[in-house]
């Protein structure tokens, strides 16, 4: 048998007219994939909102200096201790010596406490770094306030320059019982390029 | 072309068609475009495998042989590019371009000059990507889901991997966009949605994903560009961004992106199985909305990917849950495949062959899926060659056996002349038996605790990779044979009957083999419309 090749019904010249449907809809499709390539970018704020919702992972929120009010903080509770474990981290090996002094220490919640981390600039010039926080388990992230903290702003340091930088905190006594160890822990970035992203 | 309305079909075929270099540069007809596509697809496939082997070898036998650490991980990053956007993209492609317009009765795709531009960017792409092989600091090596911070440790190969994937991601957009606009506006008069191919469907549904998620992938690399080059910090630590956040907007895209490679391939299936076992597909609707439940879940499950990097407890539990609710649509789909063949009268020629190895190795790819899909589970597997032994299971005898099933299947009506069925038959068992050799150990490393992207092992581990690599020697070179029966095929193969499988039912079968250059100037009759649409 031979193809099927004859018209059946005189359809109208469709050339044109359909020609102009397809570059219409090519157009609209066009548009929707701009859309998409808009929509990527506006993932960026939607998981941060996100995260705002839920309270997990906002490196914005542990960048905050934390207010202890005593009207509704509950008072100081000495019949507990929670570990709090220090950690400091650098993104690359070899040019930057940074620590805390010592790694852990027993606290009671509601009580102020202050530690000390150790930065040393080997990187043979004046910069600027960046220490960027994080608390962990997650939970313990709105109960862990850190009333001064040499994250909150960007550190200017000379070429060899070695300093000793506090962390003052307060474990609110509302901590959930569960947990009785907190881990802070400082990733110390040296990226004086970056300082202006972190200004406001 | 109207005014050939006139001629017959056959006479057409020696007509307006331009010659040498030229054909193919300027080429706006839909079967020489899908042509230059599948070989595209098909050089891209074996360097790729070069690739694999390449890992294979070093993988061979504990210890470091013969590759540098820093090469092998540029290995692993590229064959995954490669394999991805380079061989099986393409290959769909190309059978898009082949097929939808035989399938829907149309006389080319909707936008031929497109559909030219569309292909002619791939050969850049893949230059600029390869180009990396060479620059100082070589090709990229952080996997190719480029994570940041790795990613942005690259050296030179940085940019151009980028503008690569910008320029792939833009071919794959046209492409499908090309493929909707045939769909929606080119079907022949009296063919509804639901008379269509099921391989028009699932490439429907297809290029809807890729318009949805190629462009946030562009999104998500162009960020990575920028925090590279003019100081942003969307996923830099330090300037206040977060590289979880990289692997969120990366994963939305890359879990419908593992879609976009397997529906086509339910697709053909869906037209090889009831073929050989002469019987209309069973469940034809339930396979349609099994397909756009798939692409639809897709786009909701894409955080099982990362579930190691911390999240609340309800976003694993949503997540997982999700996950696992694709098994009930794909369940839908396998179980409908096998509905069809039950009772039927089945004859194994070669596409039958791998369609059915499709249905039993895609499935046990889709079990491990499920395993990955339980989070406390996931957490002993991730990042382990159990990872990478589920998804060759999918991609491997899933995408790539449906891409020869396709191919075996339309040949005759592409080329005229039928392929040598022993030969194919033996590339059949070669290739079957290979990947399982290949793969199957693989399942057994990752329990074991073997991480993936490593170029040396523990001692424990030598056994299974061993026969691991003596499988991948045997499925390599065993595709030497797919071009061999090809190229014999082309050359000096049987003349093909109009409609070589007695049981084929769809439109493309309506026509004279091989398919005249111009194919449904005039739309095809609309009782042939229903009588091909036998589902």
């Amino acid at each position: 048998m031979d193809a099927p090749q004859q018209p059946t019904t005189p359809e109208p010249p469709a050339g044109s007219i359909r020609e102009r449907a397809n570059s219409r809809l090519m157009l609209k499709l066009i548009g929707f994939a701009l859309g998409a390539f808009g929509f990527g970018f506006a993932l960026v704020p939607l998981y941060e909102v996100l995260c705002d919702i839920t309270g997990v992972g906002n490196p914005k929120d542990l960048l905050r200096a934390s207010f202890v009010d005593p009207a509704v903080t509950p008072a100081a509770d000495d019949s507990r201790l929670v570990t709090v474990e220090f950690v400091g981290d650098l993104p690359s090996v070899g040019n930057w010596e940074f620590r805390p002094v010592i790694a852990e220490m027993k606290v009671h919640p509601g009580r102020l406490y202050e530690v000390d981390y150790v930065a040393h600039n080997l990187t043979g010039r004046d910069t600027v770094a960046n220490a960027i926080p994080n608390v962990a388990p997650g939970k313990a992230t709105a109960f862990f306030r850190k009333t001064e903290c040499f994250c909150f702003v960007p550190q200017h340091f000379a070429k060899d320059e070695e300093r000793v930088m506090p962390v003052r905190f307060v474990v609110d006594p509302n901590l959930p019982k569960s947990i009785d160890r907190i881990t802070l822990s400082y990733v110390f970035h040296d990226n004086s390029t970056r300082v202006a992203a972190l200004k406001d | 072309m109207a005014n050939t309305a006139a001629h017959d079909a056959t006479h057409d075929a020696h007509d307006h068609r331009p010659q040498g270099l030229k054909r193919w540069l300027y080429a706006t007809n839909h079967k020489d475009i899908g042509t230059m596509y599948l070989v595209f697809a098909c050089v891209m496939f074996f360097l790729g495998g070069a690739m694999a082997l390449l890992i294979r070898l070093e993988l061979f036998q504990p210890g470091m042989q013969f590759l540098d650490p820093a090469f092998y991980n540029s290995m692993t990053t590229m064959h995954a590019l490669l394999m991805i956007f380079g061989a099986v993209m393409p290959a769909w492609t190309g059978l898009a371009n082949w097929m939808v317009p035989l399938q829907v009765g149309a006389p080319d795709m909707a936008l031929p000059r497109l559909n030219n531009f569309s292909f002619w960017l791939l050969p850049f792409a893949f230059t600029l990507l390869l180009l990396t092989l060479f620059v100082p600091g070589g090709a990229p090596a952080g996997g190719w889901t480029l994570y940041p911070p790795l990613s942005l440790q690259a050296g030179d190969s940085f940019p151009l991997t980028i503008f690569a994937i910008h320029l792939l991601g833009i071919s794959s957009i046209l492409g499908a966009i090309n493929v909707i606009v045939t769909i929606m506006n080119m079907r022949a008069p009296g063919m509804g949605l639901l008379n269509m191919s099921l391989f028009c469907w699932t490439w429907l549904i297809t290029a809807y994903l890729l318009i949805l998620v190629m462009p946030v992938l562009a999104g998500a690399v162009t960020m990575l560009l920028t925090d590279y080059f003019f100081d942003t910090a969307f996923f830099t630590a330090a300037g206040g961004g977060d590289p979880v956040m990289f692997q969120h907007i990366f994963w939305f895209f890359g879990h419908p992106e593992v879609y976009i490679l397997i529906l086509p391939a339910f697709g053909v299936v869906s037209e090889i199985i009831p073929t050989f076992s002469r019987k209309p597909l069973f469940g034809y609707e339930s396979m349609v909305y099994a397909t756009a439940s798939i692409a639809f879940l897709s786009f909701i499950v894409w955080a099982h990917h990362m579930f190691t990097v911390g999240m609340p407890l309800a976003g694993q539990l949503f997540f997982m849950l999700s996950t696992m609710l694709i098994a009930v649509p794909t369940g839908v789909k396998v179980f409908n495949w096998c509905a069809t063949m039950w009772k039927g009268s089945i004859s194994f020629e070669t596409p039958m062959l791998f369609a059915i190895a499709f249905l039993f190795l895609f499935t046990l790819g889709g079990l491990s899926g499920l395993m990955l899909a339980i989070v406390p589970a996931d957490f002993q597997y991730h990042d382990t060659y159990f990872v990478v032994a589920h998804f060759h299971y999918v991609l491997v005898p899933g995408s790539v056996f449906a891409i020869m099933a396709a191919v075996y299947y339309w040949l005759p009506k592409w080329s005229g002349r039928m392929y040598d069925e022993k030969i194919g038959k033996l590339h059949f068992w070669m290739s079957a038996i290979g990947v399982n050799v290949l793969f199957f150990p693989q399942h057994f490393l990752g329990l074991a605790g073997m991480p993936r992207r490593i170029p040396d092992y523990a001692t424990q581990f030598a056994d299974w990779n061993m026969v691991s690599s003596v499988g991948a020697v045997i499925f390599g070179f065993s595709q030497l044979l797919f071009v061999y029966v090809i190229w014999k095929a082309v050359r000096s193969g049987e003349t093909a009957p109009q409609r070589p499988w007695e049981g084929a039912h769809g439109l493309e079968w309506e026509l004279p083999t091989p398919a005249p250059y111009h194919s449904w100037d005039t739309p095809p009759p609309r009782e042939v419309i229903t009588k091909g649409a036998m589902h």
